[in-house]
């Protein structure tokens, strides 16, 4: 059974759309990420769920019961939920030990056991020692470990994250990460994590939901996402890719200097202008022609950058206009102006609407 | 782990989100005491200006006979020439002041502030006293200075003059401008003022072109509010302009009030004070929040002091002599007199007594009680009014209640109703039966509650819009209400602010004259007008003991809240 159903929930305000139509459904213990731009509405949805804001179309239900509609929505407060705020949200009255009892305490847990729960999930995450620190003493990163530690610890029916990362420096963001899964993977709550880095939803999440001006652009797990996405704004906001696009010539597609046998491609069919996206790490270099039945086209190296991990190559097909990107791993090196040749499988071309 | 959680709601007992019958409630509640202690001494002074004393008809009567003398009106244009003269030599004293601790290297800029929180301490009609002392005809001190100095027949000033009560108004009203023009100074980066030097202009033209121009808003701004503060002042013109013979705007309507009282006429003479005030504040208010004074929002960078050299001790001389006349002459010859036999045989020994301190505390009539009062009264107030515009502002700034936003409209109201202009309305709303509270505590406390409202408000909101809403959605999300939410984080996050609030209010409240010496009776004097009274009988040495057992009593709280806040907590720009 489901645990948590979205069905078609909206948010207005005023003349503003923005969620509209959203449909979801989390299984138990599963991880899912809003991901998108800021202003997509992954922080309305959040918060909708959280029973924040009601939703001004739809409902949600967990375990079956009705949660959240127009009419009737059930506080914060009686949801067992528990959510992770972009600031923290750790307050700096109470001390870490106070800060992370907090939930049991409201639950009515008798001392003893407040006190035993605290202590083992703040050795978990490694803070136990800094139990009777303020909050003011404690670094970025620790403060987060408490906020982690203070949601964890009430074992909620849902976990919420709102860009729980996004105050973290570039390091210790890497470090969470991992830590978030790991918690997860030990205490298999359900999840509902609002990000807008795509790497960040990448390494935490079962599925990701990547959201577009309220609405959803495609829900899939984090390869298929990137290998196959279905829109335009997708194939462009995860990862980097290179837009093809071709028009139907008899049984060809004809793209800016080459053409592929419509046969080969993924839906090929119909009039107009089909689009591909092709990611750089799809396409190979080499300075012979190859051979087989992959595509392989003459092309001029136009400009390059070295990243360290890879080359970042712009390479232009002899009579095209446009260069394409293309990734190489650090060993494949051509000079700027000589010649090459692009290795393509036309089915690593994606067609997106 | 496992957890006792509360059990789930069900659907069949969904909660709406606004819950009509509380929050509904507390709002109602809120806008009905709000409608009592803001519309409705309003709507009153309006409706008793247009109403015949004995019929209760409607007439134009009472605007006839308060305009129709000719020294009436001589009374209203004094106000506005007061207004003018004051506010202008207030800008002399604090501009240069405030530029100089704000942005030089001139010595003594701690005791600077210091000493202007010493002068805005300092009731004006303390002052005003002080000032007889110093510069009264003959018998003041700088006079008999002046004439052992020169042997000449008399002294050259006299307080009870037009030029004297600006001066003494002036001395008392200009740490508004410095507070503004502080605030306004301490947003202008050096980078803009680097800019001008490196585009070749000296020191004196970068002041002229780019750092006063910065700050001219704010400066403004606080000629108007020191205006306003000199055309509703009650006290120091009393006991200044009265024996100086002539009239201005708020002795007038002291002396409609006198017997008979005639409230009516009162209450039609008060409305030019009004208009005056609520179109200056919308003036002061559009020139501050003007776009294209972009250092006044945004971050200020960098601010290193100017070095002023050798000028640098001539600044530090017009500091201590803007100090000299605002603090130590006074405060030296309130002492003086306070611990005097008789103030004007000197400072010689054996004129030295404790008589005046005694008699003050212990056997006058009602001084002692009226100490008292002061700090019961203004001690009430003060919690009415944090308790009151806290709920307001969380209402507002949480967005619970559609159009919240009128009742933090009704709480800054009063900023622009002038004390005395409230008391009418506050005694022709509430002095007649059925509620007859004239002469009551509860009328002082309640006026003094609507007074003190906009300031509370203004810190309540600021403190609350300080606190992150995630701060309570956390208490919320982990199953605790929003009242938990309330006790637990909010109340404890927000003490110090409130702590500061409440003695933002207090301390002003005990001084409070101008509304209180048209609603104070018998046994419910404060102790302003006890001082008040007391120089209308000429008694300056009881006088000036009372006026120091109030500032005296002042300093622990003083202390406190700069223990509580910092040391600059009454010069903030938000505390005005």
């Amino acid at each position: 059974m489901s645990k948590l159903v979205l069905k078609n929930i909206a948010r207005r305000y005023g003349a503003v759309e923005a969620v509209a139509d959203f449909s979801l459904e989390l299984g138990q213990g599963e991880f899912v990420s809003l991901l998108g731009p800021s202003g997509c509405g992954k922080t309305t949805t959040l918060r909708m769920i959280a029973g924040f804001a009601p939703p001004s179309a739809g409902s949600i239900e967990m375990d079956g019961r009705h949660i959240s509609s127009p009419s009737s929505v059930v506080p914060p407060e009686k949801r067992r939920m528990s959510m992770i705020f972009q600031s923290y949200a750790i307050w700096p009255n109470m001390t870490v030990a106070e800060n992370v009892g907090f939930g049991l305490q409201v639950r009515r847990l008798g001392r003893a056991e407040i006190d035993r729960k605290v202590d083992a999930i703040l050795d978990i995450v490694q803070m136990r020692g800094l139990k009777g620190r303020y909050p003011a003493e404690l670094s970025g990163g620790q403060q987060q470990r408490v906020a982690l530690a203070r949601a964890i610890v009430v074992e909620p029916e849902v976990l919420l994250l709102d860009e729980p990362l996004s105050n973290l420096d570039a390091n210790l963001r890497e470090e969470m990460r991992f830590e978030i899964r790991r918690l997860h993977d030990e205490f298999k709550i359900t999840t509902v994590y609002v990000t807008h880095d795509q790497s960040e939803a990448m390494v935490t999440s079962d599925r990701i939901v990547v959201m577009n001006k309220g609405r959803i652009e495609q829900v899939d797990a984090p390869h298929k996402l990137y290998a196959r996405p279905r829109s335009r704004f997708v194939a462009g906001f995860i990862g980097r890719t290179n837009f093809l696009e071709g028009q139907r010539q008899g049984s060809d597609v004809r793209f800016d200097g080459f053409a592929v046998a419509a046969a080969r491609l993924e839906a090929a069919n119909g009039a107009g202008a089909l689009l591909y996206s092709l990611r750089p790490q799809a396409i190979g270099l080499s300075a012979r022609e190859g051979s087989g039945d992959r595509l392989t086209i003459e092309a001029e190296i136009a400009a390059r950058s070295y990243l360290g991990e890879y080359w970042d190559y712009q390479v232009r097909p002899l009579s095209a206009g446009k260069a394409l990107r293309v990734s190489t791993g650090p060993a494949a090196v051509f000079e700027v102006g000589s010649r090459a040749w692009l290795d393509i499988n036309p089915g690593d071309m994606v067609r997106i609407e | 782990m496992t957890v006792a959680v509360p059990a789930l709601v069900t659907p069949q007992a969904p909660r709406r989100l606004l819950s009509f019958d509380s929050t509904w409630l507390l709002w109602i509640a809120i806008i009905a005491v709000l409608l009592f202690l803001v519309v409705s001494p309003f709507v009153y002074l309006v409706i008793t200006s247009f109403t015949a004393e004995r019929t209760g008809e409607f007439t134009f009567a009472n605007y006839a006979a308060a305009y129709g003398r000719a020294r009436y009106i001589d009374a209203l244009v004094n106000s506005l020439k007061l207004g003018a003269a004051a506010a202008a030599l207030a800008g002399l004293f604090a501009v240069p002041l405030a530029w100089a601790v704000a942005r030089t290297d001139m010595p003594g800029r701690g005791l600077t502030r210091m000493l202007v929180l010493a002068t805005f301490i300092t009731p004006p009609y303390t002052g005003a006293v002080a000032w007889i002392l110093l510069a009264g005809p003959n018998a003041g001190w700088l006079n008999r200075f002046y004439v052992l100095l020169t042997g000449a027949e008399a002294g050259p000033l006299n307080i009870y003059s037009f030029p004297g009560l600006a001066l003494v108004i002036a001395l008392y009203s200009f740490p508004y401008i410095f507070i503004f023009t502080t605030a306004a100074l301490e947003l202008v980066s050096s980078e803009m003022e680097d800019a001008a030097n490196i585009l070749g202009a000296g020191a004196w033209r970068t002041m002229r072109r780019v750092t006063l121009p910065l700050a001219l808003p704010a400066i403004l701004g606080g000629l108007i509010i020191c205006f306003l503060e000199a055309i509703a002042l009650f006290g120091s013109p009393a006991m200044i302009a009265i024996p100086a013979r002539f009239n201005v705007v708020t002795t007038q309507l002291f002396q409609f009030f006198g017997n008979p009282v005639r409230v009516e006429v009162a209450a039609a003479y008060a409305m030019p004070l009004l208009g005056v005030t609520i179109l200056l504040i919308l003036i002061q208010r559009l020139m501050t929040r003007r776009k294209g004074f972009v250092a006044l929002t945004g971050k200020g960078g960098e601010r290193r002091p100017i070095q002023l050299g050798p000028w640098r001790w001539a600044m530090f001389g017009y500091a201590m002599f803007v100090a000299a006349l605002a603090v130590f002459l006074p405060y030296l010859f309130l002492i003086q007199a306070a611990f005097a036999k008789a103030w004007g045989r000197g400072f010689g020994l054996e004129n030295l007594s404790l008589r005046n301190f005694h008699f003050v505390l212990f056997e006058h009539g009602t001084a002692a009680k009226s100490v008292i009062n002061s700090f019961l009264y203004a001690g009430v107030s003060a919690t009415a009014v944090v308790i009151l515009t806290l709920g307001v502002a969380y209402i507002v700034t949480r967005r619970l209640v559609p159009f919240g936003g009128v009742l933090g409209f009704l709480c800054i109201a009063p900023f622009v109703i002038p004390g005395i202009v409230l008391a009418i309305g506050f005694y022709a709303a509430y002095a007649p039966p059925p509620l007859a509270l004239y002469g009551t505590a509860l009328i002082l406390i309640l006026a003094f509650t609507t007074r003190f409202l906009p300031i509370g408000y203004v810190n309540a909101s600021a403190a609350l819009r300080s606190l992150n809403p995630e701060m309570e959605e956390a208490v919320r999300v982990l199953g605790g209400s929003r009242l938990t939410a309330l006790r637990r984080v909010v109340a404890p996050l927000l003490k110090r602010s409130l702590l500061g609030a409440w003695l933002l209010i207090f301390i002003p409240a005990t001084r409070e004259l101008s509304a209180a010496i048209f609603l104070y009776g018998p046994n419910t004097k404060v102790a302003s007008v006890m001082i008040f009274d007391m120089s209308e009988e000429g008694n300056f040495e009881y006088l000036s003991a009372l006026a120091l057992i109030l500032q005296v009593l002042t300093l622990p709280l003083l202390w406190i809240g700069q223990k509580a806040l910092g040391k600059d907590f009454m010069l903030r720009r938000d505390a005005t």
